[in-house]
């Protein structure tokens, strides 16, 4: 469970997020709201790339602040732009990197490289150059980054804004098949129509928090 | 060394080899060696990410030129670039890079043509002084004839210098924290 | 990526890059040393027969060459026209013989095994507060984002075309240094978020 206690998050004199509580222990969660609403900056709370101002945040009770590396662990991050995730030039050596950070044998590593590159029909671009994938196996690099580092949570900020409908398809298929507990932030209304829980922000608040059928209206309505 | 710092040094490295890829940009009518836009890199190297980011950033570059990696403009790289007349160009850019961010850095809200010294300071004089004697070195020259070859270099380097100082401000009020 | 490297079996080939290296500098040194013109052509006469023992043709020592036609003939010239034909001919020998070398070492070494050895040549330096993985993580990320870059350079080049920019430098330098700006701090959250800690 991860747990958001008065968290109000500002860079400088701009202020993001105010005064956000929630508790977050559905399997599929989403978030959705305008460009700026605050919903980038609150997906960036959940794993300690962004501190709160005020409040805290707690990843099964361990604060950001305090157990950063824990969180880091539990709790994966996949960016929008597989382009800026992908950090080493070959597919092998990008699943590896995070692994290695985490301390994984060398055996483990290469293990759940074969195991996810199989998972995604990804086994003969092991030694490919990462800039040759196409956009959609640049994502599903990015997600299986990730998933090699066993997080039991993933966030994902707008994994699909960038790729055609085709590309869209197979990582929504992808995301939809992730056993660990998942934070959608999207714009993809079709992506989290099955989702358990919809969260949507406006100006740096929380306006709605329910089922999709209820809560995907009140955003449609407030674009409107 | 933080994480951002080495994002930024690879990345500078990464943007300068990128520049190289640019056409040159020639001079025909006037009869001047065409320039290209790859030492545009070491200027906003170190007018925007700084003495020690940038300067690091333009010596990962040489190293990877040393590897092997054709990134100098036209495709060039290797060690024999580094051997050749204009090594010491090459081998300067480091160091240009440094002095660009240390005198950038003192002067935060220079004026157009302060800034625009400083990046010649480094740029083009800084460049030249490293750069002509290692030429009269390797073809047993003497400064004197070193210099007046490079005479005809100069308006190139000078419109450089202006170019790179107006990216620079433009970076700056597109990223006021720079 | 692509690098200046050509297949090969010879000696050259199967040679470990750090006595290469080793080599190279202290032929270049006794190059730089010696004054006299039969031996310059002597050793660029053993250079060029490398060429064809290391399985590289004489059209690939040319092609190293021929960037430097233009300083060559210029050096040439003045040296011919102050000095003498003597030490024309020395000095633009000496710098052939002394790039064909370079390029030979560069031709019959994968760029990846090099930059291999210069990351563990940087062990000695780590009293000095040098610390190779982080340079290996810098090198990776440059051979990563130098195509990346190459990349939006020619997106932004075609973007410009249209309205006839595609020449003008800051119609696309700007516009991809601020993408490599903004690219910055992502990558960076990337790095952090998946455990790396500097």
């Amino acid at each position: 469970m991860i747990e958001i206690d008065n968290v109000t998050l500002a860079y400088g004199d701009r202020t993001v997020l105010r005064d956000i509580s929630l508790s977050l222990s559905e399997k599929r969660i989403a978030i959705i709201g305008a460009n700026g609403s605050g919903k980038s900056s609150f997906a960036r709370l959940l794993n300690g790339l962004a501190l709160p101002s005020a409040g805290a945040v707690r990843v099964d009770g361990q604060d950001t602040r305090t157990h950063g590396k824990d969180v880091r662990r539990k709790v994966g991050f996949v960016f929008q732009n597989p382009d800026n995730q992908i950090v080493f030039p070959v597919v092998e050596e990008d699943l590896a990197f995070g692994m290695k950070n985490l301390g994984f044998s060398k055996e483990d590593i290469a293990r759940n490289t074969t195991d996810i590159l199989e998972r995604y029909n990804m086994s003969d671009l092991r030694e490919h150059p990462a800039h040759l994938l196409s956009g959609g196996q640049k994502q599903l690099l990015a997600i299986s980054g990730v998933l090699v580092m066993q997080p039991d949570y993933v966030v994902l900020d707008e994994p699909t804004t960038l790729l055609d409908l085709r590309n869209k398809r197979r990582i929504t298929r992808a995301i939809e098949a992730l056993e660990q507990t998942v934070i959608l932030a999207s714009h993809d209304l079709d992506l989290l129509r099955d989702f358990d829980r919809v969260i949507v922000f406006d100006e740096g608040r929380v306006i709605a928090d329910d089922r999709p059928e209820i809560a995907i209206p009140i955003y449609v309505d407030r674009m409107s | 060394m933080d994480t951002k710092s080495i994002v930024y040094i690879a990345l500078f490295a990464a943007l300068t080899a990128a520049l190289g890829l640019m056409p040159p940009i020639s001079f025909a009518g006037l009869g001047l060696p065409p320039i290209t836009a790859q030492s545009l890199g070491v200027m906003l190297a170190g007018a925007v990410a700084g003495p020690r980011r940038g300067g690091l950033a333009m010596l990962l570059f040489i190293v990877l030129v040393a590897a092997g990696l054709p990134l100098l403009a036209g495709g060039r790289g290797g060690i024999g670039v580094f051997l050749g007349a204009s090594g010491g160009f090459l081998l300067a850019w480091p160091l240009c890079a440094a002095l660009i961010g240390v005198l950038v850095q003192a002067r935060p809200d220079a004026s157009f043509v302060t800034l625009a010294l400083a990046i010649g300071l480094g740029g083009l004089v800084l460049m030249y002084a490293c750069g002509i004697p290692w030429m009269a070195f390797v073809g047993k020259l003497g400064l004197s004839k070193s210099l007046a070859i490079m005479v005809a270099y100069v308006p190139g380097d000078l419109v450089k210098v202006v170019l790179a100082t107006l990216i620079v401000r433009g970076l700056r009020r597109a990223y006021p924290t720079l | 990526m692509l690098d200046l490297y050509f297949p090969g079996t010879s000696f050259l080939h199967r040679m470990s890059p750090g006595p290469k290296m080793l080599t190279l500098m202290v032929a270049a040194t006794l190059l730089f040393i010696n004054e006299s013109l039969v031996l310059t052509v002597g050793a660029l006469v053993i250079v060029l027969a490398l060429y064809p023992v290391a399985g590289l043709t004489m059209q690939q020592a040319w092609k190293q060459i021929r960037p430097l036609l233009w300083i060559f003939g210029l050096f040439f010239a003045l040296q011919w026209w102050f000095s003498g034909l003597t030490l024309a001919a020395y000095v633009v020998l000496r710098l052939a013989a002394l790039i064909l070398l370079a390029s030979l070492v560069t031709l019959t070494t994968r760029s990846s095994d090099m930059i291999e050895t210069m990351t563990r040549a940087l062990g000695f330096l780590r009293p000095l507060g040098v610390n190779p993985a982080k340079v290996g993580l810098a090198i990776s990320l440059a051979l990563r984002f130098i195509p990346v870059l190459a990349q939006i350079t020619q997106e932004v080049r075609e973007a410009q075309k249209a309205r006839g920019l595609e020449r003008s430098v800051i119609a696309v330098a700007m516009p991809v240094a601020i993408r490599t700006l903004k690219m910055a701090d992502d990558i960076s959250d990337a790095i952090e978020s998946r455990g790396y800690r500097s």
